[in-house]
């Protein structure tokens, strides 16, 4: 979630139904009392069946489907550029839903502006007309919309662009200038209808890359269609799954990931890059392996002897990520009868922030046998992610069937030798059990 | 055969009656009204001397399209005085003028309610076909009762041969203008006028354009059958000529009515065309380049002009 999301609603869909034929009403009827899309075809096209959601204010809100599951005709509906055939679209605190005409377009001046596929530039207006087109339907006199087109010109990075014609810049910039006559009429809603799906993937991800960075500094609510589904899952705070008519499921991009719906959506994500939208949080395992830094030697040892592993992570008293302690090291100490740990605590296990995407958890995996830790913000320890887990969440397999997942880096002294030691030295500190098993 | 008769030609005979004896002030304010066009538009292009008219058309040639076609202009006008054909010339272009902007200025907004209203569009549509379709000849009895012998029902029988294709092309053009682009226009709110204005009729210009010429084109084809109801002009003289068996003077004049149209074709051809080559266009982007980076650059410093060349690799 982005941080300027609030609990404020921009947008309200309630109960849509759009159908095309000769009685709309008539398909929306039979479609209630449980008709199927199939068993009305012969009456016409229900386009978008009982769709129903919530766009909070700041959200990039993304509705994902394959051409023809409705998706553009729901966003149609969301500007009253389509009637609804029945159900309600809420714009702000503004129903839109039945109102006349002027009140509507007023809605479409003041709240609500839209990005097209195609750009739909004005093509005999210049770039910067262009980009001052919603503003002079608004009503600015000539000299402020300029001047105000002009900063958007150079917020979307089309500076020097301004007096050229749409049909002498490229795709990706005819749609900069879409962006930015969008922006330009400082709406709170934004409407992106497959904006990027007419430019080559290059420029398409340098454009989502833009539009979260604009997003993030202008606060924007974004309601954005697209067919891709990792476009989706880069852009949304939240995605709507649609198949034929209806939406299937609505959640964040993890939750559409980990725990889809039902078998399409699972079908749908089963392609989509999983190591560029599971984050380390997702994925992570609980420690077993652990101990508190005071525990001493002995603690760890044993509780390296009871996991059968050669390594064991280590806390500060404030249960914050210390490091980590490996057997021979612990062995020695304890064979000396030292008792602080601090000496041969190590910092090689890499620690990671919740959020940081599996893709960049792959190159510390390679480089170190080690479970990569996750930690929180106040640097706790939150799990670890061992290779296996890594692999397997990439892979979309299931770690929790067949043994235990090896979590970490196995014993390389035997168990019967971490014992005898132990007993050999067990009267010098007799009350260190107590740290283990934090 | 049988004795089955549809008495259809009697039903319009006594409806054009009806309307003669009960609408005849109205035809006659009609009659006025482009009697008074056409002796106008006659006076201006037949008062002035021939060189008067040439330079005119000849800056006009140049200005749309370029020199060569003004170089072949004044050719073209030489010839027609040559051949002493130079007042039935300008008699005729001022018939053509005048019925095909009343012929414009009727089939423009047809086309756009066409375009607008499918209604419309269903209505007007085969109308039009009958129009079109219906030998000229038969528009010029009805016209010649209504209006008498002159110019005027050449005129009008003018007007309503040539209307469809102008009608027609400017629904096509708006209803082929870009879905998404109109939609735009409703997106940011803009008004069904605003659009049409802004939006639909300058993306339609192209075709509405070639429409227009087409109406023009019709036009000058219809002088020779004005020329039968006393339309005077070239017309005249090809049916004199033909009367008379006269090859010389059809010759001559029909050659009149050639350059004539082709002048008409290739000026109006050029309207609809946005990157016209003639001096009025380069005078246009000359114009916007001047006048844009004056209200740009004063209130954002270091645009347009200035940043020109910068970050076209950005995309």
């Amino acid at each position: 979630m982005t941080e300027s999301t609030t609990d404020t609603i921009a947008v309200k869909a309630d109960h849509l139904y759009k159908a095309f034929g000769r009685r709309p009403h008539e398909i929306v009827k039979k479609l209630k009392a449980g008709k199927s899309r199939a068993e009305i075809s012969s009456l016409g096209v229900a386009a978008v069946i009982d769709a129903s959601f919530e766009v909070k204010k700041g959200e990039i809100f993304v509705v994902m489907g394959l051409s023809g599951s409705g998706k553009s005709t729901l966003i149609r509906m969301l500007n009253g550029l389509w009637d609804t055939t029945s159900g309600i679209v809420t714009v702000g605190d503004t129903d839109i839903t039945g109102v006349s005409a002027k009140e509507l377009r007023d809605v479409r001046r003041k709240s609500i502006s839209m990005v097209f596929q195609h750009f739909a530039l004005l093509p005999h207006r210049t770039v910067i007309d262009n980009v001052a087109y919603g503003l002079e339907i608004q009503g600015m006199n000539r000299v402020d919309r300029l001047a105000k087109a002009q900063t958007i010109i150079d917020l979307v990075g089309l500076a020097g662009w301004a007096d050229n014609l749409p049909s002498e810049l490229s795709g990706g910039m005819q749609q900069r200038v879409g962006l930015g006559r969008a922006l330009a009429a400082d709406t709170d809603v934004l409407l992106m209808d497959e904006a990027f799906s007419a430019l080559d993937p290059l420029i398409r991800r340098e454009m989502q890359e833009q539009l979260i960075e604009l997003q993030a500094a202008l606060g924007k609510t974004i309601i954005f269609i697209t067919h891709d589904l990792n476009e989706a899952m880069f852009l949304g705070d939240r995605i709507a799954v649609m198949r034929d008519g209806r939406i299937v499921q609505i959640g964040t991009p993890e939750e559409i990931l980990t725990d889809p719906a039902n078998d399409y959506v699972a079908q749908f994500v089963q392609d989509v890059d999983r190591a560029r939208v599971l984050t380390a949080a997702s994925v992570m395992e609980p420690v077993r392996s652990v101990i508190t830094k005071t525990a001493g030697p002995r603690a760890a040892l044993r509780t390296m002897r009871d996991l059968q592993t050669s390594v064991t992570f280590v806390l500060n008293r404030d249960r914050s990520f210390a490091g980590i302690v490996r057997d021979r090291d612990v062995l020695k100490l304890v064979k000396s009868g030292e008792t602080d740990l601090r000496g041969i605590i190590r910092d090689d296990a890499t620690a990671v922030l919740p959020e940081t995407a599996l893709v960049d958890l792959v190159e510390p995996s390679v480089e170190s046998e080690l479970p990569i830790a996750v930690v929180d913000d106040k640097n706790r320890l939150l799990g670890v992610i061992p290779r296996v887990t890594l692999l397997a969440a990439i892979g979309n397999v299931s770690t929790n069937t067949g043994a235990l997942p090896v979590v970490m880096p196995p014993s390389t002294i035997s168990i019967s030798q971490i014992t005898d030691i132990l007993a050999e030295t067990a009267d010098d500190t007799p009350s260190d059990a107590e740290g283990a098993r934090a | 055969m049988t004795d089955f008769r549809l008495p259809l030609g009697s039903y319009v005979e006594s409806f054009v009656d009806y309307i003669t004896a009960t609408f005849g002030f109205v035809f006659d304010f009609i009659k006025y009204i482009f009697d008074g066009a056409y002796e106008a538009v006659d006076f201006v292009l037949s008062a002035p001397p021939f060189w008067a008219i040439m330079i005119v058309l000849a800056l006009l040639a140049l200005g749309l399209r370029g020199w060569k076609f003004a170089v072949g202009t004044i050719a073209g006008l030489v010839v027609i005085l040559g051949v002493d054909q130079w007042a039935n010339a300008m008699d005729t272009l001022a018939l053509v003028l005048v019925a095909s902007v009343i012929a414009i200025a009727i089939s423009l907004p047809l086309g756009i309610l066409a375009a607008k209203f499918d209604i419309a569009s269903n209505i007007i549509r085969p109308i039009l076909d009958f129009m079109q379709t219906m030998p000229a000849f038969v528009y010029l009895i009805p016209a010649l009762i209504l209006f008498r012998v002159g110019v005027v029902p050449g005129i009008v029988a003018t007007i309503i041969f040539a209307m469809a294709p102008g009608v027609r092309l400017t629904e096509l053009g708006i209803r082929s203008v870009d879905k998404e682009v109109v939609e735009a226009g409703q997106a940011f709110g803009a008004s069904p006028m605003r659009i049409l204005r802004q939006i639909q009729l300058p993306l339609a210009t192209p075709t509405i354009m070639a429409g227009v010429n087409q109406v023009i084109m019709l036009s000058l084809s219809m002088v020779v059958i004005a020329g039968m109801v006393g339309a005077g002009g070239l017309g005249q003289q090809v049916v004199t000529s033909l009367n008379r068996i006269d090859i010389k003077l059809g010759f001559e004049a029909g050659l009149a009515v050639v350059i004539l149209a082709i002048f008409l074709d290739r000026i109006t051809a050029s309207l609809g065309d946005t990157h016209s080559t003639g001096m009025f266009g380069t005078i246009r982007l000359v114009l916007r380049a001047k006048t844009k980076p004056d209200i740009s650059a004063a209130e954002v410093p270091g645009s347009a002009s200035t940043a020109a060349p910068a970050e076209p690799a950005r995309v």
